[in-house]
Parts: C-alpha cells; sequence; structure tokens
C-alpha cells in the first residue's frame, strides 16, 4: 500500500509499478539554467536549474517556501526572472505574459483551481484563446465541440454549456486540466493537482497523467505526498531555501533519502516527550449538527489533554471547529464547558467562554495584516488592557510583550506590521493572542502549515508546554506524523462526520487512514 | 494556571516596543504634509487677497467647511472601517426637511433639534441595517437611500420650500459664541477632539481599524464586526441630523435641493486627510486638516472672484493629485532601484 | 444554477415591467399605445446607452460616476463647435464627440489602470473635474436652440422607420453590445476579470488593460449621447444631465449587474433602463407628482440590491452526502 507507506521514515525503496522506460540519454525539452528571482527583502530564488523531459514525469519536490510556487510563476509568464535562461527545445524564449507561456507551450493546472465561476465550461477552458468566425467572432459552436471533445478525451462527463459554479471541486478541476490540454502544450506543470481530491478522483488523475505521459507530454509535477511521488514520478528535482539542492531518477533513490535532502537535515520528527496529566472534563459537545457541513459530533475534552482532528481535507473538520468557535452556528447539538451549558452564538462568546481558535487561514482570519504586531495580540482581550473603554496603550505594550516572549518572536519591534513577518512569526503571534485571553480551550487548526521547520517545531514544543500547564488542547491536522507525535487521543473525521476515534495502541497509520478513506477490511 | 509572564519565562529575546520615535512618526505623516499645504495655502491667501486675513473674513470662512467636516468626522471613521455612505447629504435633505414640517405643525427649538438628530439617526440605522443584517454592500445600498431620502424630500416640498424657523433656531448656524468664534465653529472644534479621542484612543476605534484592515481576522478575533458597522452608520446619520439643523439654522430656509453635491465634497475631505478608501487607515488631525485647506481654497477663490465651480476643478485635482502622487512616487522609487 | 437565476431575474424584471406597463393601460390606455411606447422609449434611449457603458465598467469591478460630466462636456464641446463652424457635417460631430467621450473615458482608465487608483476615486474626481472644465470653455454661458445649425439638431430627432435616429442609435448601440459582450475575446475578458482577476492573470487577461478599455468604451457611449442631448433638447449649459450618473448606475443595478463584477447581462441594464424610463414617463400621466421619480428610483435600487445578494449568497461547503443530494 504505497498510500500507507507515507508515515513515518520508511527505508526501502518503493516498488514500482509497471514498466518504466527512463531513457537517461534523451534530452529535455526545456531547460532552466541559473534562473534567479527576488521580491523586496527575499531572495525566492538564487541560481536554480531545471530540466523536464518529454514523455516524463519530473516531481519537484521542497518545502513550504522553497521556491516551488515562484518558479511555476516563472514558467507560466506571471513572473518575470531577474536573471537565467529558459529554453525550449533548446531555444531561448521568455514570456512576458502568460498568453506567451501558453503560446510556447507550456501551461499549467493549479492548486487552486484558478477558473471563472459565472462563465460556462467551455468558456473557461477556452477564454484567450477562443476558436473565431472568419469575422474575427468568437465561434461558440466550434467552441463547444471542441470543449465537448476534451472533456471525453479525459474521461469526463461534463456539459460543456453548464456554468462552473454548479460543478463540484473534482469536475472544476478537470475543467482545468481541460484547459490546459485545449493549449497544444508540451510542457504541463501540475501544481499539487490531487490536494482536495478524494481517493477516486486522485486515481483518475493519475491514470490522467500516465496518458498525457504517453502523449510524449513532458509534464512537471509538483506534491507534497511522497507516495504519489514515487509512484507516478520518472525524475525529481528538490528545491531547498530557493536553491537546487538535487535531481535524478527517482528510482534510484529512497523516499528518505529524498526527504532529507528536501529539509536538509535528518526526517524523523522529533515531538516533545510528554506525559499526560489529564485532569478534569472542561469541555464536551454532544451531537452537533449543521446543514450541510456536519453532523452528530460528540465528544469530551479534559485539561491537560491534546485531541487530534484528523481525516482527509474537506472532512469536516475546519468547519466543525469554526461552528465551535462561533463562526457558523450547529443547526442541534449542545457544548458545555466545565459544568455550564454553554450557548456560543459568535467568536466574542466562544473567547469569554473560554475556547479560542487558530485558524487554518492565517493570512486570512487569523492576523490582522495592517495593524502592528502589539495590537494584534491585544486584540481579542482590550477589555482587559483598557479601562472604561479608553485603551492604555502601556497595558498593550506589556501584554505583547509578556507573551511574544514567550513565544520566542522575532521581529524587529512591537510596532511593526504583521504582514510584515514570516509566516512561522505570524503564527506566533496569533497564539500569543489567544493566550494572552487566558483560554481553557485551545484550538488549533494545521497550526504548522505553511510554516518552516524551526518554527513547526517551536510550536510543537508550545503546545505540549501548553497541555502540561492544564489546558485544553484541540489539534487538527492532516500530517500523520503530527497527528501521531502530539496527540493522545485523535478523531477520525470523514465526510462530515466522526468515523472512528482511537487512543493508546490502536493509534497507529494504518487505522487513521482506513478511517478517513473508509476503506474496511474487506477493501484490501 | 499561570500561564507566562514576563518572570517565568526568559528565554525569549526582548522586541523593542517601537521602531521609530514619536517625532521620527510625525516626520514621516501624512498630517505633516497636510499642514505644509495648510499653512502655504494660508499664506498664498494672504497675499493674494488684503480682506484675506480680516477676523471676520476668517470666521465667514469656517462656514464653508464646518458643516462637511462634522460629517467627515463620521465618515472617517466609517471609510476607515471599509464602508462608505453617500447618502449623508440626502440625510440632511430629510432631515431639514422634517424639521421644517415640523415648524409648520408648531414646534420650538429644542423639539426641532430632537427631530434633527432623530430622523439623522433613523435613517443611519436603516442604511445600517440593509448593510449588516442584509449584507448588501455600502456603496449600492447608499446610493439608493441618496435617491430614496431626497426623494422623500421631493415628495414633501415639491418646488416650494419651508421657511418661517423660530428666532431661537437661528442661534446654531449664525451665532456667536464670542467675538468673531462662531457656535458652528465651537461645535466643529468639539466634535473634531471628540472623534479624534473616539479613533484614537478607545477600544471603539480600535475595532474600527481592526475591520478596515480584515473584517475576517477581526471577527475571528472577537471583534463583534456588524455590531461596530452599525454604530457607524448610526453615528454617519447622527452627524448628518447635527450637520442639517446647523445649516437649515444658517440658511434659515428647507429647499429639497439642500446641500446637494455634499456627498462629494464629504468624501473628498476625508480622502485629502489621508483615509484609505481602501479602509484600514486614516486619522481625524488629517481629516481636521484637510477640511481646514479646502476652506479656506474655497474663501481664497472667493475673494478673487473665483466662480464655485472652477474651484470644483479644484478639489477634483486635489483628489486625484493626492492618492496619485505618492503612487507616482513609488513607481519611480522601484524604477530607479531596479 | 447562477446562469438560470440570472436568467430568471431577467424574466421577473421582464415580467414587472410588464405588469407595471399593463397595471398603467388598464386606467390610462392612451399609455400603450405604440405612439406612445416609441415615445418612452426614445425618452430612455440616453439612459439605455449609458447604462450598457456602465455595466462594461462595473462587470470588471469599476464604476464610472463621470459619465454625466463626461456627456454634459462632450454636449457643449460640439455645440460651441456648431456655432463656430455651422457648416460641419454631422457625421464629423458623431466622430469628434465619440472621440472626445472616448479621451475622458481614457483618463479613468489610465487612472485606475496605470496609477491603481481606486476607480470611485477616480470617477469622483473626475466627475467634478469634467463638469468644471465646461464652465471654463463655456464661461456659464448657454448655448440655445437658436445658435445651433438645423442640421446639427435635426439629426436625433429624424425619422427613420417610424422612429427617431436617436432610437435606432440605441437599438444599434445594444445590438453590438450584445455582440461585444457574448461574441468577443474583450467582452468574456470584462466577466473574466471582474468574476475572477487573480485568475484572469493566469490566463494571460490584462486586468487593468481589460478595466481601462471598459472605461474607454463607456466614455465613448457618454461622449456620442452627449451630442444627441444637446442636439436633441436643442439646449446646452453646465448642468445638463446633473446627477445622471446615478440613474445610470440605478439601471444596472435593478438590472441585476453586480455591483462586484463578473455577473451581468445585455437584457438585464436594457431592461433596467426600460424600468426607470417607464416609471419616469407614467408618472405624470397617472397623476402622480414628477417628484415621486427620485424615491421610487431610490427604493427600486434597494429593493434590487437586495434580491441580488440573497439570491446569490455564496453557500457553505457541502460536505454531508445526504445534503449533497437534497440540494
Amino acid at each position: 500500500m504505497a498510500m500507507l507507506a507515507n508515515t513515518q521514515g520508511i527505508d526501502d525503496v518503493h516498488p514500482k509499478p509497471g514498466e518504466r522506460n527512463v531513457d537517461e540519454t534523451a534530452l529535455p525539452v526545456m531547460t532552466l539554467t541559473g534562473i534567479s528571482k527576488s521580491f523586496p527583502g527575499v531572495k525566492a530564488l538564487s541560481g536554480v536549474s531545471l530540466q523536464l523531459h518529454p514523455g516524463e514525469v519530473t516531481a519537484l519536490v521542497g518545502e513550504n517556501g522553497a521556491g516551488k510556487s515562484t518558479i511555476v510563476k516563472i514558467l507560466t509568464g506571471i513572473y518575470q526572472p531577474d536573471e537565467g535562461e529558459i529554453a525550449i527545445a533548446g531555444h531561448s524564449v521568455n514570456f512576458p505574459t502568460a498568453q506567451d507561456a501558453g503560446a510556447a507551450g507550456v501551461t499549467a493546472i493549479h492548486q487552486e483551481t484558478v477558473l471563472f465561476d459565472d462563465l460556462s465550461v467551455a468558456e473557461n477552458i477556452f477564454i484567450g484563446h477562443a476558436p473565431r468566425t472568419k469575422f474575427g467572432l468568437i465561434d461558440r459552436k466550434e467552441m463547444v465541440a471542441k470543449a465537448r471533445a476534451l472533456l471525453e478525451r479525459i474521461g469526463a462527463q461534463i456539459d460543456p454549456h453548464v456554468t462552473l459554479r454548479e460543478l463540484g471541486i473534482a469536475n472544476k478541476h478537470l475543467v482545468a486540466i481541460a484547459r490546459a490540454l485545449s493549449i497544444d502544450a508540451k510542457i504541463v506543470i501540475m501544481d499539487e493537482p490531487t490536494a482536495s481530491l478524494s481517493h477516486k478522483e486522485i486515481e483518475e488523475t493519475y491514470a490522467l497523467v500516465e496518458r498525457l505521459k504517453a502523449e510524449g507530454k513532458a509534464i512537471l509535477f509538483i506534491s507534497h505526498k511522497f507516495d504519489e511521488i514515487f509512484r507516478i514520478a520518472d525524475r525529481y528535482t528538490v528545491f531547498r531555501d530557493g536553491e537546487m539542492v538535487g535531481a535524478g531518477l527517482i528510482s534510484e533513490i529512497s523516499e528518505r533519502d529524498l526527504v532529507t535532502m528536501m529539509v536538509g537535515r535528518s526526517v524523523d520528527q522529533v515531538f516533545p516527550k510528554r506525559t499526560p496529566q489529564l485532569g478534569k472534563e472542561v469541555l464536551k459537545v454532544v451531537g452537533y449538527s449543521h446543514p450541510t457541513e456536519f453532523e452528530d459530533i460528540g465528544f469530551s475534552l479534559r485539561e491537560g489533554e491534546i485531541l487530534g482532528f484528523y481525516g482527509l481535507v474537506g472532512a469536516g473538520r475546519s468547519e466543525f471547529m469554526q461552528a465551535l468557535f462561533g463562526v457558523t452556528r450547529p443547526s442541534k447539538g449542545a457544548i458545555r464547558i466545565d459544568d455550564r451549558i454553554a450557548v456560543i452564538r459568535d467568536p466574542n462568546e466562544a473567547i469569554r467562554q473560554g475556547i479560542v481558535y487558530v485558524p487554518e487561514d492565517r493570512g486570512k482570519q487569523g492576523a490582522v495584516k495592517g495593524l502592528p504586531i502589539f495590537q494584534n495580540v491585544s486584540l481579542p482581550s482590550l477589555g482587559e488592557t483598557s479601562r472604561n473603554g479608553f485603551l492604555r496603550l502601556a497595558e498593550e505594550f506589556r501584554l505583547a510583550r509578556d507573551y511574544t516572549r514567550r513565544l520566542d518572536l522575532r521581529a524587529a519591534a512591537l510596532d511593526q506590521d504583521i504582514g510584515e513577518l514570516s509566516g512561522g512569526n505570524q503564527q506566533k503571534v496569533v497564539i500569543a493572542k489567544w493566550l494572552a485571553t487566558k483560554p481553557r480551550v485551545i484550538i488549533l487548526d494545521e497550526p504548522t502549515k505553511g510554516i518552516d521547520i524551526g518554527s513547526k517545531a517551536a510550536v510543537h514544543e508550545f503546545m505540549a508546554e501548553l497541555a502540561a500547564e492544564g489546558l485544553a488542547v484541540i489539534m487538527v491536522s492532516s500530517e500523520i506524523p503530527e497527528i501521531l507525535g502530539m496527540s493522545d487521543r485523535v478523531i477520525v473525521m470523514r465526510e462530515g462526520r466522526i468515523a472512528a476515534e482511537f487512543e493508546g495502541a490502536d493509534l497507529t497509520p494504518e487505522h487513521l487512514v482506513r478511517a478517513a478513506a473508509g476503506i474496511t477490511e474487506t477493501d484490501i | 494556571m499561570s500561564l507566562a509572564t514576563s518572570e517565568t519565562s526568559a528565554t525569549g529575546r526582548q522586541i523593542p516596543d517601537r521602531l521609530k520615535s514619536a517625532m521620527q512618526r510625525f516626520l514621516g505623516s501624512w498630517e505633516l504634509l497636510l499642514l505644509v499645504v495648510a499653512v502655504a495655502v494660508f499664506t498664498i491667501n494672504s497675499f493674494a487677497s488684503p480682506y484675506f486675513l480680516d477676523p471676520w473674513n476668517l470666521s465667514d470662512a469656517t462656514f464653508n467647511f464646518t458643516e462637511k467636516a462634522m460629517i467627515a468626522f463620521a465618515m472617517a471613521l466609517l471609510i476607515i472601517s471599509g464602508e462608505i455612505d453617500l447618502s449623508v447629504a440626502s440625510i440632511i435633505a430629510i432631515a431639514s426637511t422634517a424639521m421644517g414640517f415640523a415648524v409648520q405643525m408648531g414646534a420650538d427649538t429644542p423639539v426641532l433639534v430632537l427631530i434633527g438628530l432623530g430622523v439623522g439617526l433613523a435613517c443611519g440605522a436603516f442604511n445600517g441595517v440593509l448593510v449588516t443584517r442584509l449584507g448588501l454592500p455600502s456603496i449600492v445600498v447608499t446610493i439608493g437611500t441618496m435617491s430614496l431620502f431626497r426623494g422623500l424630500s421631493y415628495i414633501v416640498l415639491g418646488d416650494k420650500a419651508y421657511t418661517g424657523y423660530p428666532p431661537g433656531f437661528a442661534f446654531f448656524g449664525q451665532g456667536y459664541v464670542w467675538w468673531v468664534i462662531s457656535f458652528e465653529f465651537v461645535l466643529f472644534a468639539f466634535l473634531a477632539i471628540v472623534f479624534a479621542v473616539l479613533l484614537h484612543r478607545t477600544t471603539f476605534g480600535r475595532a474600527v481599524y481592526s475591520i478596515g484592515n480584515n473584517p475576517v481576522g477581526a471577527l475571528f478575533s472577537g471583534i463583534r464586526v456588524p455590531r461596530v458597522k452599525f454604530a457607524l452608520f448610526l453615528l454617519t446619520g447622527l452627524m448628518s441630523g447635527v450637520a442639517a439643523i446647523c445649516l437649515t439654522s444658517r440658511l434659515g430656509a428647507t429647499r429639497p435641493s439642500i446641500a446637494f453635491g455634499w456627498e462629494l465634497e464629504v468624501v473628498t475631505m476625508v480622502v485629502l486627510g489621508g483615509v484609505s478608501i481602501l479602509g484600514g487607515a486614516g486619522s481625524i488631525p488629517g481629516v481636521v486638516i484637510a477640511a481646514f485647506i479646502m476652506g479656506m481654497v474655497t474663501f481664497g477663490f472667493g475673494l478673487l472672484n473665483v466662480p464655485g465651480i472652477v474651484m470644483s476643478i479644484f478639489i477634483g485635482l486635489l483628489l486625484i493629485a493626492v492618492i496619485a502622487l505618492p503612487r507616482i512616487a513609488r513607481q519611480v522609487m522601484a524604477r530607479r532601484k531596479a | 444554477m447562477s446562469g438560470s437565476i440570472l436568467k430568471s431575474r431577467e424574466a421577473i424584471l421582464g415580467g414587472a415591467i410588464i405588469v407595471l406597463v399593463i397595471a398603467i393601460a388598464a386606467r390610462f390606455p392612451a399609455f400603450v399605445e405604440p405612439s406612445n411606447l416609441a415615445n418612452v422609449f426614445n425618452d430612455t434611449a440616453p439612459l439605455i446607452i449609458l447604462a450598457l457603458g456602465q455595466m462594461a465598467v462595473i462587470l470588471t469591478r469599476c464604476i464610472d460616476l463621470s459619465v454625466a460630466a463626461n456627456l454634459a462636456l462632450t454636449g457643449m464641446a460640439v455645440a460651441m463647435l456648431n456655432t463656430m463652424l455651422p457648416g460641419l457635417p454631422v457625421p464629423v460631430i458623431l466622430a469628434i464627440a465619440l472621440t472626445l467621450g472616448a479621451v475622458m473615458g481614457l483618463v479613468n482608465g489610465l487612472l485606475v489602470w496605470k496609477l491603481d487608483i481606486p476607480p470611485i476615486v477616480v470617477t469622483l474626481g473626475t466627475m467634478t473635474i469634467y463638469r468644471g472644465i465646461i464652465f471654463l470653455i463655456s464661461g456659464g454661458e448657454w448655448i440655445n436652440a437658436h445658435e445651433m445649425s438645423d442640421a446639427f439638431k435635426a439629426f436625433p430627432r429624424e425619422v427613420v422607420f417610424g422612429l427617431p435616429v436617436l432610437s435606432w442609435i440605441a437599438i444599434l448601440v445594444v445590438a453590438c453590445f450584445a455582440l461585444l459582450i457574448s461574441r468577443t475575446p474583450l467582452g468574456r475578458a470584462f466577466f473574466a476579470v471582474g468574476g475572477n482577476p487573480h485568475a484572469a492573470v493566469y490566463t494571460g487577461i490584462n486586468v487593468g488593460l481589460t478595466q481601462c478599455a471598459a472605461y474607454v468604451i463607456s466614455g465613448a457611449l457618454a461622449g456620442l449621447t452627449g451630442y444627441l442631448w444637446v442636439a436633441r433638447y436643442a439646449v446646452a449649459y453646465v448642468d445638463i444631465a446633473g446627477g445622471f450618473e446615478l440613474e445610470v448606475v440605478a439601471a444596472c443595478v435593478i438590472g441585476g449587474i453586480s455591483i462586484a463584477g463578473g455577473i451581468g447581462s445585455v437584457g438585464g441594464a436594457l431592461l433596467g433602463a426600460l424600468f426607470l424610463g417607464i416609471v419616469k414617463n407614467a408618472l405624470p400621466v397617472i397623476n402622480i407628482s414628477p417628484f415621486w421619480q427620485l424615491a421610487i428610483s431610490g427604493s427600486a435600487i434597494i429593493i434590487a440590491v437586495a434580491f441580488n445578494v440573497t439570491s446569490s449568497r455564496p453557500k457553505g461547503r457541502v460536505i454531508l452526502k445526504k445534503a449533497e443530494h437534497a440540494t
């Protein structure tokens, strides 16, 4: 089971499904050499190289912030490199706009489907290069016919006339793929194409990749899932901190070596050792339901406990957490905090009842960019730091100093705009903001997503510390090592419901993955 | 449970509170630039016309901006929070009409004031409900209520006018507190301080900034976003009511076209004062200085017999220029660096 | 789904208009006589033309508040030109009006595109500037009927196939717009830019350029209307069409064009303008003071926008299987 092998440092080289005919002498169709790109204050790429070969899948591997999305934007004409050369079939090219990249045969299927909800499927596929009549008008009939043919080619049963809004996420994805193919591309970039798809849809995507390979396309495949990389990629290129640190054939490297190359140190993540000291029950949730997002969620949580919530992306975990935090309202269900029945109608009430939430979408929901660090920290505690509604800046600074120091924040000054900080440091400010409210329950939603490895360890360390001090912690995570390394107990959600609950010896990667995917014993 | 205080953990490094001193921040501020412009306008005016420096003339000049500025204070808060109210001038019209109607019914001054304020509040509440309860975009809602409120005035008044306000009522727009200092100017100064304190020194003001910078983030930090926004619409309505009292008192008559086009001048004043039209930034001192600049420019042009409509070209250019110039400067700087 | 909502809301608006007309006709049959309806249409023609231009701008997430000032300035300019050169043929006047309007639109567009100034600020500013310029060039004087040449005044009123030229121009603009919006890359780019600017960049669409193009179109149509307006009413002065920009925006909002961009249709804008035009023309017929008009259009805007938002409010993600089937 390749899917299950992705859990914790596994040594063996994966068996290859089917035959792989990697012609090591084949000339690359596209070559990037010495590409550099800087943004104010950040060097995103420094002198990276990358080669793509026809009929082969090259996996681009790297941590968040390694420069993967920057290279994709350079390849698709969104950014221009500061220096370096892009060559297609030996000829130097440059892409001043996205249209030029398309004309040169480069197309991308993006992580988040960048399409237009209010246009029809056919229009989405052909916007920017629609077939024209001899008067220069868009030839609708031709466009629909071509769209239908493309969709059939990728095995999608979608009516080209319908509006994109009516489609589900997986079908939208297929439209994006059809769009990519509508440009007669030699090079296809797939930026985390399976990130938000279900098991079955992922399989279909793999089949599609195989078909594209057979058609001789050069594919750049960006993914965080190692099982996937070892299953479909022929070659790999590793980026770290904006530099190219390795490249080669997938058949000649082990997963562990690849990960080591990616993070630049040994991969066995060290999680803080802790002996949970469980106190009395703090939170009890019964029958929490929402019309469309989740149903019948119930559990209890004790002081000093870290409760993990695992599941696939889109299983309803964040949606439930936001309801618990009062952002949305449940249709049914009740909660009890300590011995009181609590009614939470908005986040303000949740905070006053002692429930706080560190959201997954840090940029939008966590940090208030534009406000300085100290004001971000004091925002939910303004009642404490003010007197009769009047601000006391000295109190705010004191609060901010205390809590940011404890989280080892790196910043130039406390009146610096939070938007200027790195992702990891922003996360620290968000956590500091909540600790300053002296909560009973802290919910951390994907707390280490998109932050650097150093901050990641700091956040883990800190979670353990908080639990040791008697705080009840709920952690939503899609990373199995994190879930296993941190949680005392794990609830697995699937399709909006609790699928299973594990603790102690039952807490194994296999159990979690099966419960999340809905695989029963007989399926294996 | 003793969560971190400075004594318990010494792990983190000390981060200074502020990077720049108060003086440094002032030197780089929009308000300083405005102040320089204001001084320049004042100087030019006093050279251009011998009548400019006359105390009574200057006092008269303040009427050019005091009423608009009262609305601009509330509008500044509203725009900082990311909303806008284009119906303010129409609120003046409907509040003034209501007062005029009450006069016909025999109401005396205190009742008139209550009616002016009450109608302002009611209109603000109407806007606020549409925006915060129904979740409609404020720019469209207030374009709608702008027509609706003034339209109601037209229905009541048609091409007629209300006059005959009681003598005591004249004080608000025509009275002087001391020497050349008018009641309106004192009210303006008082409201400037109230709003400056409200925005810069209270938790409410902080909530306004946080909503303007990131409404979702503010909600997720426990700020009651709809409530704050509703309060801001109420406040803007109330200030429009106050302005309606002053203006009606000053003119001594109500026509449905009263204060026509003021919404644009108020928005211009706010934007000129350094408030970001996209929300999240701005200050009351900036708006106060902008009000003075606009008032003095109008007055100066008036002394030079330049018609009001030419004045409006200047205001329009000023509005675009104050936003465009920093952007052009930034683009030139970026190009030079590259 | 949104497609069907859009169509159904056009149907609702169309239905409302029909009901309105029938209600008026029940008591005042003269209102629905073809000649009167043609009059109403002719009266509404400027609003229709401007609403279509405004639609292009609003689709790209912008707004153009300077259209009425643009109209007035162009109207004054061509009227003055006419007094100076009475022999100038009408096609030349039309070309000048279109160009002048387009240039003013271009100024708006460039400020939005190149300097990234919020559209509302730009057009608030240019609105007062353009109005002021009228005063500068005219010195505040009126240009009256007797100063204009007969050919200049006659053009919009000339009756061709039973309708005045003004009406035919409106019909032509509607037809061109229908083609532009549905069958040209630029038309589709309006929707793409407004619907998802981020994605538009990825598909090679230049967002700023597209917005600028929308402003140029809106400006050119305002210029065209400027000549037609001045010629039809045979008078030009500083304040003509004062406040008309709001009526134009109102027509768009009533016609279901989302102020947030990316949603709207030619039919919607046309119906929105017709609705306002019919109300305006019906008021005197049914003996209601024309002073009611402002309040009615204000209420119509509020009702229309409330309807827009509640029918297109994004729903949360559907996770539960049973809920998926239920929707």
